[in-house]
């Protein structure tokens, strides 16, 4: 149905501010949580633990394995894509890693295997998908189990766990709290974390690649009427989403120093929270870095607010749980105001 | 009928420091229909909205027979015996014809739908409608959208609606099923029901409608009776100013053949067809919907599998991929502008730029300003109206968008123009402008084959017209060699004779 027009209700949608708009409420909503926290936590009487350096340092390091995932599952949500298997590629990425360190390869050969994987599991979901015409959620869903299948059969459905020796020292610090020289203020992780998101954000934003993406999530129809090489695009959006969860799985087994096939299992679900809470429509054609990692950022300072307020782990699941349908409604009724 | 079953007085809303509407009255009679015509954004979606409930007016009264008429709500509304038949139908697919014709308003007893009740009240509308082949128990899914309109309009009788108002009813309609519902209009006008029949096709208002209000501007324009009004003078109250020429000429004359095709066929449609186009020449094709003429041009775009045949582009043949027709110089302008033509939630700069982003890329990075710029030029060219090349594409109008579309292909540079209803839903004056655009674009050299299912726009701007039946291209004649009425028997013709 054809509408009135409305020129003058819509003075905030500058060009200039179109970045500010979609990672906007987002960041409003981490800076809440952490002033709520931050208060609480002074009013309490062994309070003022939250609002220190240390605090941070912890909640970035502890994001930092969602957070790199979420870069990749960022890419397929706004190319109107989801994949559940990120979970359980990001244990098999481990095992894989684990598995080469423990029978005595160097370190780069681990690392090189274990990214190597989660790129062949991208490309595997990117193309069954191309390939078949199953919407992502059904062969997402399939590959998930396939994938711990594998981590079980690679690990005899045990743990991998290589000797203290096989590990290299770089990977101990990769993601460690306790940071080696204070100017870095961050583990080399979080660093390498920062400057992966850079890298996709300007992709998305400034190369062709990156508009046929958004091209491809908004309208596959007009996509495909564009000349865009839409199952091309595709399986490249799932393969580089895999180096993702690649890189996720090198940071848990850094954490963990064993590869454990079930440790990625439900995993994807707060790989996509992140996503979602940071402004990513499951439609396809909306989202952005700045508010995957705000959303990623939020989860865990909820859960570490939770921690230094000594409440116990089901307030935090519950407190997240609001936020995400709270995010996804506040975003449509944005949504709904500006459209005509 | 004298007396006016529905009364507008007056009735004004301001959204914002916009006035939507200001001081409109108009009245509807029993017995008859009343077309109310306007340009997008001249304030129709407003008056269909207070009339349905869903806004309420800051000022002025109404009334529906004889009564005050407030309603508080679409179903307020609707107790009150006014209906809505909307351009897209609300209808839920997987229930039959009659629960949807009862959808809300179920004969019960003790909680229990009276089904048998209910199938009578639903057959006694049909009747009424002259529909008695539509099965009852059919899901609506399986409808032609012409006979999913029919259960609307059924659902509409059922409530015992005193008014039912037509919201642009013909615009995904052939001409055929169009004839068929205007035979329904008219039962329902003969029943005494006052209509209000909201378009901006006029041949069609002319048909079916007693009188007319044209709204422009949030303000009543003019009204009155229909008979004696001139086409011409209905337009200049809708837009304001003296339109001379609808269809604006501009010459051009047919050069090199550009594009043959060899026995073309799809998989199902279309069936056999050649011709040949040339560079300055606009082709038209006309026939009814589900002719094979959307299937004609995707084959051609490479968008459709190709069973059989060729298509060759300035003497080669390119290759299957839309991609490659690109290149080759085709371009297609998409009949469905939301589902297909165009990203709705991307932007004007994007929407214009997916098919050749090339110019602005290094090594796959693009230079936003520069493509800024282009794209900026490109709107100002073709008039589109936006607040900014970043802005999305879904917040502007149907005739912005289409010139959006329309700009796209131009952007990439595309030697042959495949439009599919171009003009469809779009206003007046866009139209105008789209018809200056394509001959501008043929005298230019440009090659356009023009799909419509409105012949009095093809006659008027193409330089042959081919009709299609069936999948097969019947017949190209030069347009001064057709009329609508023999496009018309040749686009039935085949219907009968096979």
């Amino acid at each position: 149905m054809t509408s009135f027009d409305t020129p003058a209700a819509l003075p905030l949608a500058q060009r200039g501010t179109q970045l500010l708009r979609t990672a906007l409420g987002p960041f409003v909503a981490l800076v809440l949580v952490v002033g709520v926290f931050a208060v609480a936590d002074n009013l309490q009487e062994d309070g003022g633990h939250f609002a220190t350096l240390k605090n941070a340092q912890n909640v970035f390091v502890h994001s930092a394995t969602v957070a790199v995932a979420a870069l990749g599952m960022t890419m397929i949500i706004i190319s109107g894509g989801i994949d559940l298997s990120a979970g359980t590629t990001m244990a098999l990425c481990a095992i894989v890693l684990a598995w080469f360190l423990r029978e005595g390869y160097p370190p780069s050969v681990a690392v090189t295997a274990g990214l190597g994987t989660g790129c062949l599991a991208g490309f595997v979901n990117g193309t069954l998908i191309s390939l078949l015409r199953v919407v992502p959620f059904i062969v997402t869903l399939g590959t998930m189990t396939i994938y711990l299948g594998l981590g079980k059969m690679i690990s005899h459905s045990t743990m991998v766990r290589p000797l203290p020796a096989q590990i290299p020292a770089w990977m101990h610090e990769l993601l460690s709290p306790r940071v080696q020289q204070e100017w870095m203020v961050f583990p080399p992780g979080v660093w390498l974390l920062l400057a992966l998101a850079v890298t996709v954000s300007a992709m998305l934003r400034y190369t062709v690649f990156g508009r046929h993406v958004f091209a491809i999530g908004s309208n596959e129809s007009t996509a495909r009427l564009c000349g865009i090489h839409v199952p091309f695009t595709r399986i490249a959006v799932y393969t580089i989403a895999g180096f993702f969860v690649g890189v996720a799985g090198l940071y848990q087994f850094a954490r963990l120093t064993i590869g454990d096939p079930t440790s990625g299992t439900g995993k994807e679900l707060p790989v996509i929270a992140a996503v979602v809470i940071g402004g990513g429509s499951l439609s396809g054609g909306r989202g952005s870095i700045v508010g995957t990692l705000t959303g990623a950022l939020i989860m865990q300072v909820i859960s570490s607010g939770c921690t230094s307020l000594k409440q116990p782990n089901h307030i935090q699941e519950i407190i997240v749980g609001v936020i995400i349908v709270a995010a996804v409604t506040i975003d449509q009724i944005r949504q709904r105001r500006l459209a005509p | 009928m004298e007396t006016a079953l529905l009364r507008m007085s007056d009735v004004s809303k301001s959204f914002g420091a916009t006035h939507a509407l200001s001081c409109v009255s108009l009245e509807a009679r029993g017995g008859e229909v009343l077309a109310l015509i306007g340009e997008n954004g001249a304030g129709k979606s407003t008056l269909m909205k207070i009339l349905s409930g869903a806004i309420a007016p800051d000022s002025g009264q109404m009334e529906l027979a004889g009564a005050r008429y407030a309603p508080k709500g679409p179903h307020d509304a609707r107790m009150a015996g006014v209906a809505m038949i909307y351009q897209e139908l609300n209808l839920a697919p997987d229930l039959s014809v009659a629960e949807n014709v009862m959808l809300g308003q179920e004969l019960r007893r003790f909680g229990l739908v009276r089904r048998s009740a209910g199938h009578t009240r639903v057959r006694q509308a049909l009747e009424l409608l002259g529909r008695t082949d539509l099965s009852l128990d059919l899901p609506v899914r399986q409808l032609s959208v012409a006979d999913q309109q029919v259960v609307e309009i059924a659902r509409a009788l059922v409530i015992e609606a005193k008014l039912i108002v037509f919201d642009e009813p013909t615009s995904s309609l052939t001409q055929h099923d169009v004839d068929n519902l205007f035979r329904v209009i008219g039962k329902l006008k003969a029943s005494g029901l006052a209509i209000i029949y909201i378009s901006h096709f006029l041949e069609e208002i002319r048909r079916i409608a007693d009188r007319y209000t044209v709204l422009r501007d949030g303000s009543v324009a003019g009204s009155g009776m229909l008979a004696g009004a001139s086409e011409g003078d209905i337009v200049a109250l809708m837009v304001g100013r003296k339109v001379d020429d609808l269809f604006p000429s501009v010459p051009h004359t047919p050069g090199k053949v550009v594009l043959s095709l060899q026995s073309l066929a799809g998989r199902t449609t279309p069936k056999d067809v050649s011709f040949e186009l040339r560079r300055g020449e606009i082709l038209g094709i006309a026939g009814l919907v589900g002719a094979g003429r959307t299937e004609l041009l995707r084959c051609v775009f490479a968008l459709d599998p190709v069973r059989n045949g060729t298509v060759r582009v300035m003497g080669i043949t390119p290759g299957g991929t839309p991609r490659a027709r690109i290149l080759a110089g085709l371009g297609l302008v998409s009949e469905d502008r939301k589902g297909e033509g165009l990203a709705q939630r991307e932007s004007i700069a994007d929407n214009i730029t997916y098919s050749r982003l090339a110019p602005y890329s290094t090594l796959g990075w693009l230079n936003l300003r520069q493509r800024r710029a282009v794209v900026g030029d490109w709107m100002r060219s073709l008039n589109v109206k936006a607040r900014s090349v970043e802005q999305n594409v879904e917040q502007l109008s149907g005739g912005n968008q289409q010139k959006v579309a329309l700009a796209r292909v131009l952007h990439q540079d595309a030697e042959v123009l495949l439009l599919d209803e171009p003009t469809r839903g779009i206003d007046v004056g866009t139209k105008s402008e789209i018809y200056r655009l394509m001959a501008v674009l043929a005298a230019e050299g440009k090659a356009i084959i023009f799909v419509s299912s409105y012949f009095t726009e093809l006659l008027s701007v193409c330089d042959r017209v081919g009709v299609m039946a069936r999948g097969r291209l019947r017949e190209i004649r030069p347009a001064g060699a057709w009329s609508s009425a023999s496009i018309l028997t040749s686009a039935l013709g085949v219907e009968t004779s096979t």
